[in-house]
């Protein structure tokens, strides 16, 4: 049970993140209006995979120090739950995007599909799911584990300049973007609200802790399975 | 060094009072103020959390199991 503590602790701060998400006072701010509230959550997906691809990419650099096959299921299941994270972040985007950009602001479809932010993330996804299918293809364990931690190191580099640099360079309707203060006068994380920040914070956490959660139950499962393998 | 405070006591005000008629220029965004009065809010707190607690029994039953699963095979 002392082990199981940051358990409980995600529990309690996602219970906090909804019940506070939900009931305390936010900035009223044009367009965004209450779906602002989408911070704690549509956030803290993309968080939570960052995260969880950081502890992948870890593992994978471990795996090539070592040669230790547990390392690479480390790496492969992180990587799996964050790419999970990825695509939910990603569908609650859309969905926000849906009524902020396309009904308020009334951009059109080509507006959209030219949108960095997302055509950056797409990418940084597609790699990783080219990761999976790298995975999937080899039938000889140690090739399979040691090109894959190779890429994996590749993938997560890849994550910075699609994700992270591109849409700041050129510019997009997602807030945090030189573009957003023209046409989108959304969040900026300068002067993000001390109000949002009471919750978001907490709730980066708490999701991030339960998709450890998920990610080491996987792993102990895949442990399992492999035990003949790993002989240790 | 009397001016200088003056002259920064003048911008200052200044710029309160463009920040006040910016303000007032300004209506206020619409924000689910009803779902909030009436209270309705509080249904969706409800569900939310059913859901979550949903959720979580369910990974803890799952964490059980492995763990169970786990003292099996040694």
């Amino acid at each position: 049970m002392q082990k199981n503590w940051w358990k409980i602790l995600s529990f309690l701060l996602l219970v906090y993140t909804i019940v506070g998400g939900f009931l305390l006072d936010v900035p009223r701010l044009f367009i965004l209006n209450e779906t602002i509230r989408n911070l704690y959550f549509h956030v803290c997906m993309w968080f939570g995979m960052m995260i969880l691809f950081s502890t992948s990419f870890v593992y994978s650099i471990k795996y090539l120090r070592g040669f230790n096959l547990r390392n690479d299921i480390y790496a492969h299941q992180y990587a799996a739950v964050g790419s999970f994270f990825g695509i939910l972040g990603y569908a609650t985007g859309t969905i926000w995007a849906n009524y902020t950009w396309v009904t308020d602001q009334s951009q059109s479809l080509g507006n959209i599909l030219r949108e960095p932010k997302l055509i950056g993330a797409a990418i940084a996804l597609l790699i990783y799911g080219a990761y999976f299918v790298l995975r999937g293809s080899f039938t000889d364990m140690d090739k399979k584990a040691r090109v894959s931690a190779v890429y994996n190191i590749f993938a997560f580099a890849m994550l910075f300049p699609s994700i992270w640099i591109i849409p700041r360079l050129v510019g997009s309707l997602h807030p945090g973007s030189p573009g957003s203060e023209s046409g989108n006068p959304a969040l900026n994380f300068k002067d993000i609200d001390g109000r949002l920040r009471l919750v978001f914070y907490p709730a980066i956490i708490g999701w991030a802790l339960l998709g450890v959660w998920i990610t080491t139950l996987k792993i102990r499962l895949q442990l399992i399975k492999d035990k003949t393998l790993l002989h240790d | 060094m009397i001016k200088i405070v003056r002259k920064l006591q003048l911008l200052v005000a200044c710029l309160c009072c463009t920040a006040i008629s910016f303000a007032q220029g300004t209506s206020q965004p619409d924000m689910a103020d009803v779902m909030r009065s009436n209270g309705k809010i509080y249904v969706v707190v409800a569900v939310c959390l059913t859901i979550l607690i949903g959720l979580f029994i369910y990974v803890f039953l799952l964490d059980r199991k492995i763990t169970r699963l786990e003292k099996n095979k040694e």
